[in-house]
């Protein structure tokens, strides 16, 4: 088992014809995720690689291919309206990766789905990947493999740092989930973490965190009450000077609060192994895990 | 912005700031009541604006404002009120226009006053507070508001918390009437006449606050003056940059006088930097990954000089100019390349790195680690490159090694 995706997941790129919905769409196909359609309106009928077939709409798309989650390559001014799409074509899972999404947009992607059965993760995010069997996003495929732990994280290339560390050691992932640095997304830590916990396949968790907001606090109140698994954590920003935007639309320590203290304080409190270093996430992990059993 | 003690987790998205004055223009627009005022951008313009703004109003006061991105500016000297006409106005203007003036948001140093607005005096009968902001947690817009105006909002809700209102507004119904109510009434707008400028006032805050993309507005103080009018005395807008592509007016409201020089020149080429104290440049991609390097430089006993992040898709040329931006300070003594691709190609960086050095040579350390996609295409290039490269097996290998370097370069 797994957590969102697997070897049965089918999967419509939106925006597959665009320079990065194609370089990525033929890398996950590459994997071996079964990308069953792709759509870019007025292109229907068309095939990307002589293979995958374009659709002008995600309703065909999943009618006629039976889609159940999408994949959005779509530029920010159109991105919110491709999420829509997907929900209302029926996708149970939506993953966007656009960069620099209008955040009033989302204040009303988050609100239409509500009492929806779309889970929608990103935008501004790396996707999510279940090692060996589907990978949906940009993450470097190769670095990962199969087995029993789940990584969630706010930052992509420190995604990737945990699992080459990781899989450096010979420990292998059960599902990886980047869930964005945006200010306003979709699934949050609790969401992941929740289904984690549910999932008999995950073992141990690697929870990656950064400066601004208060996810990782929340997090960590949830964890203290529910998890059962053992976690490790990282916090990225512990250097960070306050108020400066540090790349991430949310990462700002602002007005001496969302630092890394804060948030490092929380997660121990809640009984998470905190990585001292990013280069120690995979140790760290290891120890949590030791320490459990 | 510290919104915490106000129970609503909201930071800006965004730090696209523009001047009280533009703020004002703005709320102008939408129809929100603002004072009657002009910019000035040297002291031979303030005097007749001052006849100007008396003759129209037929009072004597004006008020001279600095006009700083950053807040506090009457604590700092940067405010004051003129009540003996055009002259006092033009001599008050000569004090504070060039100056550099010291805030609690502008750090030691303070910031140099390059422009001015003059605005009319008003009869103030009591202050009040007035923000909208995107909430995070929550997910909606926020309304903030507050009797104790003209007040450090966090100390009020740190020490006063029953003065603080909130509202959050439903995407789908908008600000809703009951809401604008429950504010005034709040607030102590109640009679007729009163409730209905109230709520043609939230009407166009709303409407300014969407339409024009904010990340936070806010009014501190928002006053009712003795004749009974609902005036905003002053304007805070944070525009959320993510939405620039529906905003092309965006681009001269920015004033370039207010930005760190090396930061701006980053942000035309696509660049995230953050100039930092330390002597360590870094090359990383990624804002996580950007944010864990500076993290473990420090953690390994040295000091980054900067954050910056490439990005995901970075071409060659912006590699190269990243990299010539850290090459060209003075202040770097060793430099960091610390990438973990996955759409950033290790090859790419790579002949960024070998073009940029080509063009200004190589002074210092230099110690890469290249990890992901490419890579070995990545590390062929820089091995058949002749360049003084040390290169690093993992993250805290290439942090050990650089701060080792860097310390030697400097003995």
């Amino acid at each position: 088992m797994s957590i969102l995706v697997n070897k049965d997941t089918r999967v419509v790129f939106q925006g597959i014809t665009g320079a990065f919905g194609s370089q990525h769409a033929r890398a996950c196909i590459e994997y071996g995720t079964k990308v069953v359609a792709g759509v870019t309106p007025g292109r229907g009928g068309q095939r990307f690689e002589d293979k995958v077939p374009i659709y002008d709409t995600v309703a065909q798309a999943v009618k006629a291919e039976g889609a159940d989650v999408s994949c959005i390559f779509v530029p920010p001014p159109g991105a919110a309206d491709a999420i829509a799409e997907a929900a209302d074509a029926g996708c149970r899972l939506v993953i966007c990766i656009t960069e620099g999404v209008p955040v009033l947009d989302m204040v009303k992607i988050r609100r239409s789905l509500e009492g929806k059965a779309t889970t929608l993760i990103g935008p501004n995010c790396p996707g999510v990947i279940t090692p060996g069997e589907c990978k949906i996003g940009i993450m470097p495929g190769h670095i990962h493999k199969k087995g029993h732990i789940g990584v969630v994280s706010r930052s992509g290339t420190l995604t990737y740092e945990a699992v080459g560390q990781l899989s450096a050691l010979g420990i292998g992932q059960s599902t990886c989930v980047g869930i964005g640095g945006d200010p306003v997304a979709g699934m949050d830590f609790i969401d992941v973490l929740k289904l984690y916990n549910a999932d008999p396949d995950t073992h141990g968790i690697i929870l990656i965190g950064e400066i601004g907001g208060s996810a990782e606090q929340r997090a960590a109140a949830w964890i203290k009450e529910n998890m059962k698994k053992p976690v490790a954590g990282f916090i990225a920003g512990r250097t960070a000077p306050p108020g400066k935007r540090m790349g991430h639309a949310g990462a700002i320590i602002a007005g001496g609060q969302g630092t890394a203290a804060e948030k490092i304080a929380a997660l121990e409190d809640a009984g998470v192994l905190v990585s001292p270093s990013p280069a120690e996430m995979g140790v760290t992990l290891q120890k949590a895990m030791a320490a459990k059993a | 912005m510290p919104w915490k003690a106000l129970d609503c987790d909201s930071v800006p998205a965004s730090l696209m700031k523009i001047h009280e004055y533009q703020g004002k223009q703005i709320f102008a627009r939408y129809g929100v009541p603002v004072p009657k005022g002009e910019a000035a951008f040297n002291v031979s313009e303030v005097g007749p604006i001052a006849e100007r703004l008396i003759a129209e109003t037929g009072n004597p006061v004006v008020v001279v404002k600095a006009q700083v991105h950053a807040g506090g500016r009457g604590k700092g000297g940067g405010v004051k009120v003129a009540k003996g006409g055009a002259a006092e106005a033009t001599s008050l203007a000569e004090k504070i226009l060039g100056m550099q003036l010291v805030t609690p948001q502008t750090g030691p140093g303070g910031q140099k006053v390059r422009r001015l607005y003059i605005e009319q005096g008003l009869d103030i009968a009591r202050e009040l507070y007035l923000a909208l902001l995107v909430d995070r947690d929550r997910r909606q817009i926020a309304v903030i508001a507050s009797t104790a105006g003209g007040m450090d909002i966090e100390e009020v809700a740190h020490e006063t918390p029953e003065k603080i209102i909130r509202i959050h507004i439903d995407p789908v119904l908008g600000l809703a009437g009951y809401q604008v109510r429950q504010l005034a009434f709040a607030l102590g707008f109640g009679g007729k006449e009163q409730l209905k400028k109230f709520s043609a006032l939230m009407t166009s805050l709303y409407a300014a606050f969407t339409g024009e993309d904010c990340s936070l507005l806010e009014i501190n103080p928002l006053i009712e003056t003795k004749s009974g009018d609902i005036v905003a005395l002053d304007a805070k807008i944070n525009f959320d940059d993510n939405a620039s592509f529906r905003h092309p007016g965006w681009e001269e409201l920015q004033d370039p006088d207010e930005e760190d020089p090396v930061e701006l020149e980053a942000r035309k080429a696509g660049l995230s930097y953050v100039s930092l104290e330390g002597d360590i440049g870094c090359l990383v991609n990624g804002a996580g990954l950007a944010m864990a390097t500076m993290d473990i430089i420090l953690h390994s006993g040295g000091r980054p000089a900067n954050f910056l992040d490439v990005g995901g898709g970075a071409t060659k040329e912006q590699v190269s100019k990243a990299f010539r931006m850290i090459l060209s300070s003075n202040e770097v003594k060793g430099i960091f390349v610390n990438i973990f691709g996955g759409i950033m190609r290790c090859d790419v960086v790579a002949e960024g790195i070998i073009a940029a050095t080509k063009e200004l040579g190589l002074k210092v350390p230099l110690v890469v680690r290249l990890e992901g996609t490419n890579v070995e295409l990545g590390r062929k290039l820089l091995d058949e490159s002749g360049l003084a490269i040390q290169s690093a097996s993992s993250m805290g290998d290439g942090a050990q090694k650089i701060v080792a370097a860097t310390r030697a370069a400097k003995a």
